[in-house]
């Protein structure tokens, strides 16, 4: 008897807690909005935005609604996350093998690297590249070109576009590709564990992929033309590039600043992953007559890889909460459009506060469950 | 015969090594020459072959170079180190290549061409970085809107909790007991009482100074400093919350530190400015400063929390039943057994995280406080001063990379420490 009280009483007492702390929030919640005259709902995101945004990957305009621009916003903080993803893996996977090179040179450049990018605050690197870096580049009219076609001014990135037709024929091409290399995988091991013969299936899946959109050009009817950026005169002393695609500096600022920091992180999880396989492991493989090749390949990289990938996914996912900030700097992303600009409109306090935490929290659980699910997967079973 | 032999191929790696270091001196002179006083020895080349001449002739030159002994203390650890292989090779060559083409610019926007005297814009004359701008600026970059003359009530609350922070070392043997209990209770409490007289002001005869003045580096002190305290006691509860086996309480804590750690900060402190508010009663007023602390710390106790559970997790289960079979109870146990250990265990983690949470308190800027990031911004487009952003991240940036810098270098001491102790 004693025992069951000792075990329902301060559950008990923690439950009336949070019941008390989130009632009273509730109630007084309800008795400002009934002063105010505000009512709680979510009709509004059906109501006209009558905002515009600078940098959109849809079509958008003011005459849309509320849950369109959301829309709209959380597409451009994907695209910021996905882009800074991509470029702090590179960075980070090339930085962190660097951290463990012979060469005294580069393994202290490395060093250098990662403690100094890791030690300032992010903020102060994107105000730097936003306010400082990216504010040196030349006007339009000065620009010279990079690479031929691209231009790199104050007022953005202009690249050219492309103009597709019968994209989506390309594309199912693409796509079959992919399919038929899938298959192409599992039939070379199935063969390989049957008969022990080893299919060439790099070469296969190379020629697949580039054989089967080339032939959609050939056959299929897809054509694909580039727009060039073109400078245009507005007045005697201004200047922008019209045609292509624009990448605005606040972009470009925040994927600089995302993926310089956010590599230092992955650098290390890549230096700890490395270093965490045992030297014996190198040597077992190579006693067994295994090529340098197939030990990287087959023993080190799969055991690696197990420590390397849960702490480096937490740092995407760091990457993509710290996108965020994108609101010090103005790019429209989730926080700037919607807990700001929509939030300044509608005075829709805790509903907009809310969908946006919501969103973040959603995106962050997806992907802690899809970690937890891989790494069941991967779990070495011991017996 | 051997011996010619011998002679023969020493001859030859002689041959080499001079043909090697006159080569690799020829092209790093020209490197340097170029970078640091704008003569082009290799100009006449054409093209882009002038590019890449100090390239190759560096490459021609270390292969030259790379033997397996030479005898040469010097040559064999250049070897040893930088020139195992061709790829080895250029790749040091780039770098060493970079960095001295980097330097010289570096060096005469920083300080050779840079100005420091006088107390406007206009003294500003060099191509260089205008350090007259921080040097006007440095009162309110450190102590933000603070009125200038009151600067000392700021600097000696920070001497004093700093002081205040470095008793528990000088504690007599038989008060070493309470040790725990002044640094979790007693020193948060004096802390806040002497920043909330001192800086604040309105009593003992000191003038009020109200918290929308605070700013700069100092008001990044406090924040951080009372985030830190509080954060790391909420934190703990959390943690053994998780670990309790009591399920309300288990997903409850469950709940709430997945919450906080999904949101992004940002997020949260719109919440704590604009959602915060309405959920309060209506004659109730609380300042943003505290709201935005009391962010922060949520948040962060979230994080700190895990750290603190990996660490309650690493303790073998023979510590808990040794302790349960002595008859200690739940809160005995963890007091005098497990949490010692596992706070052992975790301190670079935690470290960690309270260097995380000192990176993380510009943000406040996003709210209206003015730190350091929001002197900047308001110093940036004051009329005056237009066009000095540069200087300010660059002097903004070194500040804060000493400051988190130091705080990794010390975690990592203590981590080392504890790790010969155990």
């Amino acid at each position: 008897m004693n025992n069951k009280i000792k075990r329902i009483l301060p559950q008990l007492l923690t439950i009336l807690f949070v019941v008390f702390v989130f009632g009273f929030f509730t109630i007084n919640a309800q008795v400002n909005m009934d002063n105010r005259g505000i009512d709680f709902g979510f009709d509004f995101l059906s109501q006209e935005a009558s905002f515009d945004m600078q940098f959109t990957l849809l079509d958008y305009d003011g005459q849309d609604s509320y849950l369109w621009a959301y829309v709209v916003a959380l597409l451009n903080t994907l695209l910021v996350s996905f882009l800074g993803i991509i470029f702090c893996t590179i960075l980070g996977v090339v930085i962190g093998i660097a951290r463990l090179s012979q060469n005294f040179l580069i393994k202290n450049s490395a060093a250098w690297y990662v403690e100094f990018f890791r030690n300032i605050p992010l903020l102060l690197q994107i105000f730097f590249w936003y306010y400082a870096a990216l504010r040196a580049l030349p006007l339009p009219e000065n620009a010279q070109p990079w690479f031929g076609v691209t231009y790199m001014t104050i007022k953005g990135y202009y690249i050219p576009s492309m103009i597709w037709e019968n994209l989506n024929v390309f594309m199912s091409c693409l796509i079959a590709a992919i399919v038929a290399i899938i298959f192409i995988r599992v039939y070379a091991k199935k063969i390989q564990e049957r008969e022990g013969k080893q299919l060439p299936v790099l070469y296969i899946s190379l020629a697949l992929i580039t054989i089967l959109p080339l032939l959609s050009f050939l056959i299929g009817g897809v054509t694909l033309d580039f727009e060039m950026p073109k400078l245009k005169q507005l007045a005697t002393t201004s200047f922008i590039f019209e045609g292509g695609v624009a990448l605005p500096p606040e972009l470009i600022a925040l994927v600089l600043a995302l993926s310089l920091y956010t590599s230092t992180f992955v650098a290390e999880c890549v230096r700890a992953g490395i270093q965490g396989i045992s030297k014996g492991q190198k040597e077992a493989a190579a006693s067994v007559g295994l090529t340098p090749n197939q030990i990287l390949k087959l023993v080190i990289m799969p055991q690696a890889l197990r420590i390397i990938i849960p702490p480096t996914t937490n740092q995407y996912l760091n990457l993509t909460k710290n996108s965020s900030l994108a609101a010090a700097i103005a790019y429209p992303d989730l926080v700037l459009v919607f807990a700001g600009t929509a939030l300044m409109q509608t005075g829709k306090a805790i509903e907009i506060v809310g969908i946006t935490m919501l969103t973040y929290l959603s995106i962050s659980l997806a992907i802690a469950a899809l970690m937890n699910w891989y790494n069941k997967r991967i779990e070495i079973k011991e017996k | 015969m051997n011996l010619s032999l011998n002679r023969i191929k020493s001859q030859n790696q002689m041959t080499n090594i001079y043909i090697g270091s006159a080569l690799l001196i020829l092209s790093i002179l020209d490197v340097f020459l170029n970078s640091f006083f704008r003569i082009n020895i290799s100009g006449s080349l054409p093209g882009n072959l002038s590019i890449f001449f100090p390239l190759i002739l560096g490459f021609l030159g270390l292969s030259y170079l790379r033997t397996e002994y030479s005898g040469y203390k010097f040559l064999d650890s250049l070897n040893k180190n930088i020139n195992t292989t061709n790829f080895n090779a250029f790749l040091t060559l780039f770098i060493t290549f970079a960095i001295l083409k980097a330097f010289p610019p570096a060096l005469s926007w920083m300080v050779l061409d840079a100005n420091i005297s006088g107390d406007t814009k206009e003294a500003c004359t060099g191509t260089g970085a205008c350090w007259t701008y921080i040097k006007v600026w440095f009162k309110r970059f450190m102590y933000g809107m603070y009125p200038n003359e009151l600067h000392w009530r700021i600097n000696s609350a920070f001497l004093l909790v700093i002081g205040l922070g470095f008793v528990g070392y000088f504690f007599k043997e038989n008060l070493k007991k309470y040790l725990a209990l002044y640094y979790v209770v007693i020193y948060p409490i004096i802390a806040f009482l002497i920043i909330y007289y001192l800086i604040s002001g309105g009593a003992f005869g000191l003038v009020w100074v109200e918290t929308g003045a605070w700013g700069g580096l100092s008001l990044t002190f406090i924040v951080s400093f009372f985030c830190l305290i509080f954060c790391f006691p909420l934190g703990m509860i959390l943690a053994l919350g998780r670990r309790s086996n009591l399920p309300a309480i288990r997903y409850i804590s469950v709940g709430y530190i997945e919450f906080w750690r999904g949101v992004p900060l940002i997020t949260v402190l719109f919440m704590s400015s604009v959602m915060f508010p309405m959920f309060l009663p209506q004659d109730f007023f609380m300042d943003k400063l505290v709201r935005v602390i009391i962010a922060i710390t949520l948040f962060e106790a979230a994080y700190c929390a895990e750290v603190i559970r990996g660490g309650l997790q690493a303790l073998p289960r023979g510590q808990y039943d040794a302790a349960k079979s002595l008859g200690m109870g739940y809160w005995k146990m963890h007091i005098f057994v497990i949490l010692p250990q596992a706070l052992k265990l975790v301190i670079p983690g935690i470290a960690n995280t309270f260097l995380a949470l000192v990176k993380d308190t510009p943000l406040i800027f996003v709210v209206g406080l003015a730190e350091i990031a929001g002197m900047l911004a308001l110093a940036k487009t004051n009329p005056k001063w237009l066009g000095f952003a540069m200087e300010g991240y660059i002097f903004a940036a070194i500040i804060f990379w000493i400051i988190c810098y130091a705080m990794s270098k010390y975690s990592y001491n203590l981590e080392e420490k504890y790790k010969t102790e155990r």
